[in-house]
């Protein structure tokens, strides 16, 4: 078992920090459906950590635990090092918990930029007033959280989009947005729901490059979700295997793939 | 041709996020203002000020109070009228009772007492949406109107139930009461429709504006990425109930100067202004604008037309009129559902590249 306080050491030579956040024992059920079974993980400071498994097996309703979406009949969840009381959406992401959607949820009617701009609402804090007259804080607020997005946008290669409406991007653009959308958020722990679902060979090549970006770069702490085994193996330092709501294994990528529960869920195995 | 943006480029935050980031738009909207305050309460008389200046800018008002509960956040409302009644009745009860005070500051607050209604009755929001939501306003609607009605201390226990706005000046010029020059009452509407729309834009464009279109847009990514759903809603009827209530206010003391509150603020106001919102354009404060106009105008013009241009009989002239507005309101929206302000903003993309379109 790993220490709780000193990190380790990936094969790529990435400081990985200390726990950030720890889930402990969660349960969560729906009526008589056990959706999640007395899960426990930890996720560290800078590392990428991935939750795999069959579907069904609990990985978005783990997510939806962590984003605050879901609060689960049993366990904690430890954030820095505090149990998080029981917490809205809206005030978990005031922690510093951005997150993606499975299903892309973007503000439609509004531009690339808007949308990117709303992300960084944590960091805007000017009253009505003082934005009705555009004058002082909210002014300088703008102008400063602008050149922030400004950096996202560069970064995320998506400048020649951004005073267009959403709803007119096609899939692979609008995937890269809502990424941009939840980094704009500088937040610590960002949580990423199967984001190359639906893509093609070279789209899951870019957004695995971002991805690797923004841990190198921001040294964003990531958890995702994703179906691509190829794709978990290659970016993820430690992985989470669930299967019907349970844990069946935890460890580095090539841990997971010689763990023989974790083999028996994804291949089958025989009854006799 | 008309319309070039070529070197016209912008080299700071500021500059790239004004409203009218396009010069010749800027311009423009420089011209109108300056005609609207300098030339116009020259040249205009009692007709043009009641039949079509007054409403016209008052309709605005309440139009782009509409737009941003029901355009930019998403809320439908059908409370309209019950609100402008809020707004003209503390209005009254100001007026009678702070006669020393400044009908400037009047109506302002009007505004904010109308804030905080709306703020209650944008409570069940929080619950319900929709359909659901534009009930429950309704409720609001028919509840204010009987309260006006019925509880005497609100119309200051007058034999007839009406209320009659009292003479008030600003600066000595009578702004309210029979002895109101044109040109003044003109000029007192259009500085709060300026400034009502420039806070509007305002708001729109900043980070509260934002707010309000990740609820409309969807509401549980908006709560994900940190917005404050009770906070917003709420907001956004606070602020529509600011600008409705200052409307009824001005529909009241200056435009009307007496009022019955089921005739002047019952359920036709309330679908009068919706219908503005939505042809001229919903998340769009110009479109607030251009829906007053259209509603506002046409009937005039029809008038004008009818009667004075081909000689009808005024009762058959009115009926007409009807049919007319209408047939033109299914027209719009069958031709263009975002309403004028979509209309104008394809007109515009297409003068850009006139007359090369390729």
């Amino acid at each position: 078992m790993l220490d709780q306080t000193e990190g380790y050491t990936t094969e790529d030579g990435r400081k990985i920090g200390g726990v950030v956040m720890e889930m402990k024992n969660i349960t969560l059920r729906f009526g008589g459906v056990v959706a999640i079974q007395d899960i426990s993980f930890d996720v560290r400071e800078g590392e990428i950590r991935a939750i795999i498994g069959p579907n069904g097996a609990g990985k978005s309703s783990m997510l939806n635990v962590i984003s605050g979406f879901y609060n689960p009949q049993e366990g904690e969840v430890w954030y820095k090092g505090e149990k998080r009381p029981q917490m809205k959406p809206y005030q978990v992401a005031q922690q510093g918990i951005a997150r993606t959607f499975q299903n892309i949820a973007l503000f439609e009617g509004m531009s690339v930029l808007d949308n990117v701009m709303t992300g960084r609402i944590r960091q805007m804090k000017s009253g009505l007033f003082s934005q009705s007259f555009w004058k002082g804080k909210a002014e300088r607020e703008e102008v400063e959280n602008r050149a922030f997005v400004e950096r996202i946008i560069d970064f995320l290669e998506i400048q020649h989009i951004r005073k267009t409406p959403v709803g007119r991007l096609p899939y692979g653009l609008k995937k890269r947005v809502e990424l941009a959308r939840a980094l704009a958020a500088e937040p610590s722990i960002l949580l990423l729901d199967e984001p190359m679902a639906g893509m093609n060979v070279e789209e899951k090549e870019d957004m695995s490059r971002f991805v690797l970006d923004v841990n190198d770069e921001f040294g964003t702490t990531i958890v995702l979700i994703e179906h691509d085994m190829g794709v978990v193996m290659d970016l993820s330092d430690r992985v989470v295997v669930m299967d019907y709501g349970k844990k069946i294994g935890d460890g580095t990528p090539d841990e997971v793939r010689s763990n023989q529960a974790v083999i028996d869920a994804y291949l089958g195995v025989a009854h006799d | 041709m008309f319309y070039r943006e070529a070197g016209d480029f912008k080299t700071s935050y500021v500059a790239d996020s004004q409203t009218f980031p396009i010069k010749f738009d800027r311009f423009r909207y420089y011209a109108v203002l300056l005609v609207a305050f300098a030339v116009v309460p020259f040249v205009i008389n009692d007709y043009w000020v009641n039949a079509v200046f007054l409403p016209f800018l008052i309709y605005s008002i309440a139009a782009i109070g509409l737009n941003i509960l029901v355009g930019y956040c998403g809320q439908v409302s059908l409370g309209t009228g019950g609100f402008m009644a809020v707004g003209a009745y503390a209005c009254y009860k100001l007026m009678t009772g702070f006669p020393e005070v400044s009908i400037f500051v009047h109506v302002i607050i009007s505004g904010g007492i109308t804030a905080g209604v709306c703020v209650l009755f944008g409570l069940p929001s929080l619950r319900i949406k929709g359909f659901y939501l534009a009930v429950a306003t309704l409720a609001a609607q028919f509840f204010l109107v009987w309260l006006f009605n019925r509880v005497g201390w609100f119309y200051n226990y007058s034999a007839s139930g009406q209320i009659n706005a009292p003479e008030r000046t600003v600066l000595g010029v009578p702004i309210t009461g029979a002895e109101t020059a044109p040109w003044a009452a003109y000029l007192f509407c259009l500085v709060f429709t300026v400034v009502c729309a420039l806070v509007a834009r305002n708001l729109t464009r900043g980070m509260q504006g934002r707010q309000w279109m990740a609820i409309r847009d969807m509401d549980i990514a908006a709560e994900i990425i940190g917005v404050n759903p009770l906070k917003a809603k709420l907001s956004a009827f606070a602020v529509s109930g600011f600008f409705v209530g200052i409307a009824g206010a001005l529909f009241f003391a200056v435009y009307l100067g007496a009022v019955e509150v089921g005739e002047v603020f019952g359920i036709n106001k309330s679908f009068l202004v919706l219908f503005m919102v939505i042809i001229g354009g919903l998340g769009s404060i110009f479109g607030s604008f251009a829906g007053a106009a259209f509603l506002v105008l046409l009937p005039v013009l029809l008038k004008n037309v009818l009667v004075g241009g081909l000689g009808w009989p005024t009762d058959l002239a009115a009926h007409f009129e009807f049919i007319i507005v209408g047939g033109l309101i299914v027209i719009f929206l069958v031709a263009e559902p975002h309403g004028l302000a979509q209309l104008w903003r394809v007109a515009k993309e297409k003068l850009r590249l006139w007359p090369f379109p390729h």
